[in-house]
């Protein structure tokens, strides 16, 4: 019996078990029978850009799907390079599920516009919505969650990261009613505003499978115990305000709460900390495997005695306050330790205000066999220090840095970073992101070229010194999906000549670089399943023609022009008569 | 001596104060010493400008000042936009101490040149650059109107805004009330002014104003949009974080508050970041620039037909009277008219901006007239 005539349950069956979109996309390329089995049988899928497919398009193919998951803006509005207003908008996708998803459960959405409208139609809709995740959206307000709570009477996760909520007054969490018992996690930490506390605490109250809450910054330190108590059960906790008036009582009521919680083992929060209160964490510490510290303004030593009750860590997020010394601890202490991220305590000081250099990041590799994902801030860096690192982690998979001064050198030899750079996609086979900071030639590009292979995201700033830096990467990255450019001096040649693997890409971005209209245009015309955006927000784009374009982004796309673009925006496609009027 | 003049003068610089106060005082006293004749106001000695400026005495200009000061452009009351400041040259020629009600235009044709938008492009970028180009292809449909004034030679220097030095502009009477047209080229090209001086003052911001210290050391470079990437949910909460802190360490706080801004009727929002400016002139200025376009004309957005929609007379009724205010949201939660307590504290407190209708400002507005009141 051949597998072409197994029955299609039972190829369904079997295609259950794959769940990579990679793998699923694979099957259905098979035959024609398969395509079809597989469409039928997708429960879940991810649009890495909003634009490159209409909703109607994937509810067609995937009929049967109960998770979706959308990105909207580019990774740099971030940064605040896109303009308020670009674009991103979910809620033509959530009026096309409202029809065609009808028992969508899950809905996951990064940098994206989500109005009040969108998430009252989602509550109104969608009967077995379970999960919402608003990852750095925007545009909605505790009206849109008041709905939410009221409606969806299953939901088991609502997680708000780092979005930007507007805060009416209104108490929204008392829209849950009573009778849900069902939240297995809940996100506010980036609620401005206060929230009920005992409309909260009824809440945690009642919902025994609650694992994950992460609190706001206005939930005062004195209450933290209280809510601990009634949800001991919890796996993950961000804690509101870290800081009370030093009385003993509260010390002990919270160092007795948290020794309760006997399967914690992530905590986050920590706004305003007073050193004095964190020894009330250390009994959790030896199971905890996430610290995210980075908001934590406390000094080193202090960091230092926490880190250090914490072998099992494998995730830390951390302000530079933790100096060099103490990555030398945390490198002697947490063995298991995967991601690394030091974020800058002041990023826009014109001098070091931390003793936080590259040696840090050095001694982190040496001591930490598992490290594979590390983001950096730090002032200064040397080529020996990246082929330290690059030698003694090949198993490398994200290496973001951040020199903050653009265009600082490696600081013992005054050299460029190329070579140390280099050393990274050389001895790190397997790197899948890469962020590139300080002085930097076009050789750094050229090592990028030839090694980066599975390289699939790469962001570049100030860095390079001719269209050649841009033409080896784009032609020697073979795995490239998302590259994000600013401020660096590649033009029109690079970005022609290798117009077609624009459309094996997700995006490019490129902004203040040296790509003239005139080659936006041409891209735009030649390469119909491209969107070549330009953005500008002083005029179109083609009434100064001699300048370059400030602002571009290219993306593939199925479904042409989008028809939500501002005023700032111009699709330089076929008909590249501008969109004016 | 003559206060209310010099509301929008104050931040700037002093010198202006005694520079206008000084000259009748001087045109008079000299009468004594029997140089020359003067006129009762001393115009005969002073700039050759206009002699129709003898007719405005104190009380006059406090009447429009006042007017001013809710009129208009986001009526931030008894301040102005840098580019309203009192020309200097015809200040030092010792032109009375009349505020010219309006700017010194650059030309019409006004260009930006290729040169001093690279000056630009090394400095803050994003959504802090202008209309200046757009507003040269939106003012099409006005260039055929007769406006009041002719003009002048190109006013963009990058200097810093709070000098708010623009040559003379010859063909100017300053003494004209501004008329809606005007004050439509006003608000498209003073933007060229500004855009042009802005990043120079991003830079030299610092050293100039005396009040205000948006960066740890004076001199500090220009922030670079986008640069260090760090995301405005971190900059913020450290942002407020080391406000706290601030009290007892005396360091300086981080760079970055960004706030929404909206304006009714406007499409989308906006953001700014309000350490970039240091008093309200400059907050204004940039936002007259970043919503001109809605007041004008709709960006050439899909949903309206954009230009022909405007009509003259629209337009008129938009720039004549207190058409919008601007309001900002406070830490409490409540609606303030903005201008009202001093920079710092403004900033402090300041959660979001919002350009309201004139109309819906009604009950904010004679707060300011009555300050202003005060004040003279």
């Amino acid at each position: 019996m051949s597998y072409s005539s197994l029955p299609e349950d039972v190829l369904e069956h079997v295609f259950s078990f794959v769940q990579s979109d990679k793998d699923r996309n694979v099957i259905s390329l098979v035959c024609k029978s398969w395509y079809e089995i597989e469409r039928w049988c997708r429960r879940r899928i991810f649009v890495g850009n909003c634009y490159a497919v209409s909703p109607r398009m994937a509810i067609r193919r995937f009929p049967e799907v109960r998770s979706v998951e959308l990105k909207g803006k580019p990774h740099f509005a971030d940064f605040n390079l896109v303009p308020e207003g670009w674009g991103g908008y979910v809620y033509p996708w959530i009026r096309a599920m409202a029809g065609g998803y009808p028992w969508l459960e899950e809905l996951k959405l990064k940098r994206m516009v989500v109005t009040d409208e969108s998430l009252e139609l989602i509550a109104k809709s969608l009967k077995n919505f379970k999960v919402l995740v608003l990852s750095s959206c925007e545009g909605f307000s505790t009206h849109g969650l008041a709905a939410i709570a009221a409606d969806c009477k299953n939901l088991k996760e609502l997680d708000l990261w780092e979005s930007d909520v507007e805060d009416p007054s209104g108490n929204w969490l008392s829209k849950f009613p009573d009778t849900c018992t069902s939240l297995v996690s809940l996100n506010i930490a980036c609620l401005g505003s206060e929230v009920s506390f005992s409309a909260l605490e009824r809440l945690v109250v009642r919902c025994p499978n609650l694992r994950t809450l992460r609190l706001n910054r206005a939930v005062p330190l004195e209450k933290l115990a209280h809510l601990l108590r009634q949800a001991p059960q919890l796996v993950e906790l961000g804690t509101g305000t870290y800081s009370a008036d030093l009385r003993p009582d509260i010390f002990s009521n919270l160092a007795g709460a948290f020794s309760g919680c006997k399967e914690l083992k992530s905590l986050s929060g920590f706004w305003d900390v007073v050193p004095a209160y964190l020894p009330a964490v250390y009994s959790v510490c030896s199971g905890l495997t996430t610290l995210n510290l980075s908001y934590a303004t406390i000094q080193s030593p202090d960091l230092i005695k926490l880190v250090s009750q914490c072998p099992k860590l494998q995730c830390l997020w951390v302000l530079d306050y933790i100096e060099d010394s103490g990555l030398e601890a945390l490198a002697a202490t947490c063995k298991d330790l995967r991601e690394l991220r030091v974020f800058p305590s002041e990023p826009f000081g014109d001098e070091p205000n931390v003793s936080l250099t590259e040696q840090g990041l050095v001694l982190v590799s040496e001591g930490c066999p598992k490290l594979e994902s590390v983001l950096y801030f730090c002032r200064r860096m040397s080529n020996d220090a990246l082929v330290t690192i690059a030698k003694n982690r090949p198993s490398m998979i994200r290496f973001r840095l951040c020199i903050i001064d653009p265009q600082t050198p490696d600081y013992l030899t005054l050299e460029p970073l190329d070579v140390g750079f280099g050393a990274i996609v050389q001895h790190c086979k397997d790197l899948r992101r890469l962020s590139l900071s300080g002085l930097l030639t076009d050789r750094v590009f050229e090592y990028i070229g030839t090694y980066a292979k599975k390289l699939e995201m790469l962001s570049v700033a100030f860095a390079g010194e001719s269209d050649l830096g841009l033409h080896h990467v784009l032609s020697g990255c073979d795995s490239l999906r998302k590259l994000e450019i600013m401020d660096c001096p590649f033009g029109d040649k690079a970005l022609l000549a290798n117009a077609a693997k624009l459309e094996t890409m997700r995006s490019l971005w490129m902004s203040s670089c040296s790509v003239s209209f005139e080659a936006c245009k041409l891209l735009g015309q030649k390469m119909p399943r491209l969107n070549v955006e330009v953005i500008d927000e002083s005029g179109p784009p083609d009434s100064r023609p001699e300048l370059p374009v400030k602002k571009l982004y290219i993306y593939r796309t199925v479904t042409g022009r989008r028809i939500d673009m501002p005023g700032f925006v111009w699709n330089v496609g076929e008909d590249s008569a501008l969109r004016l009027s | 001596m003559s206060p209310p003049l010099l509301l929008g003068v104050e931040e700037e610089g002093q010198s202006n104060v005694s520079l206008m106060a000084s000259s009748p005082s001087d045109c008079i006293s000299q009468n004594v010493s029997g140089l020359q004749e003067r006129n009762y106001l001393g115009l005969s000695d002073c700039s050759s400008v206009d002699s129709s400026a003898a007719s405005s005495l104190p009380v006059d200009n406090k009447n429009k000042l006042n007017l001013k000061a809710t009129e208009l452009r986001l009526g931030l009351p008894g301040s102005e936009s840098p580019e309203r400041e009192p020309d200097l040259s015809l200040l030092s020629s010792g032109k009375l101490d009349e505020k010219p009600l309006f700017p010194l235009l650059p030309s019409k044709d006004g260009i930006c040149p290729g040169s001093q938008k690279n000056v630009v492009s090394g400095n803050k970028r994003g959504f802090s650059d202008t209309m200046d180009r757009f507003s040269e292809v939106k003012s099409s449909v006005y260039t055929e109107k007769n406006w009041m004034f002719s003009v002048g030679p190109d006013s963009e220097s990058p200097q810093s805004v709070g000098q708010g030095k623009f040559p003379g502009n010859s063909g100017m009477n300053p003494m004209l009330r501004p008329t809606g047209a005007q004050q439509a080229i006003m608000k498209e090209m003073a933007p060229n002014a500004l855009e042009r001086s802005r990043p120079a003052a991003n830079g030299t911001h610092n050293k100039a104003s005396a009040s205000n210290n948006n960066m740890s050391a004076p001199a500090a470079k220009a922030q670079v949009v986008g640069w260090p990437p760090i995301r405005s949910f971190r900059k913020n909460s450290l942002a407020t974080t080391s406000k706290n802190n601030d009290e007892v360490d005396g360091k300086p706080g981080p760079g970055a508050l960004f706030i929404k801004v909206s304006m009714d009727g406007a499409p989308y929002l906006r953001k700014v970041d309000l350490r970039t400016y240091t008093n309200y002139g400059e907050l204004s200025s940039a936002l007259e620039k970043m919503f001109s376009c809605f007041t004008i004309g709709q960006c050439g957005s899909h949903e309206a037909p954009g230009r022909e929609m405007l009509s003259e007379s629209k337009l008129k009724d938009l720039l004549h009277g207190s058409e919008y205010v601007l309001t900002y949201e406070d830490k409490d939660g409540d609606w303030m008219l903005v201008g009202d307590v001093p920079w710092e504290m403004f900033i402090d407190s300041c959660k979001r901006l919002k350009i309201m209708k004139g109309s819906d400002a009604i009950g904010l507005a004679p707060r300011a007239m009555e300050k202003s009141k005060i004040r003279n």
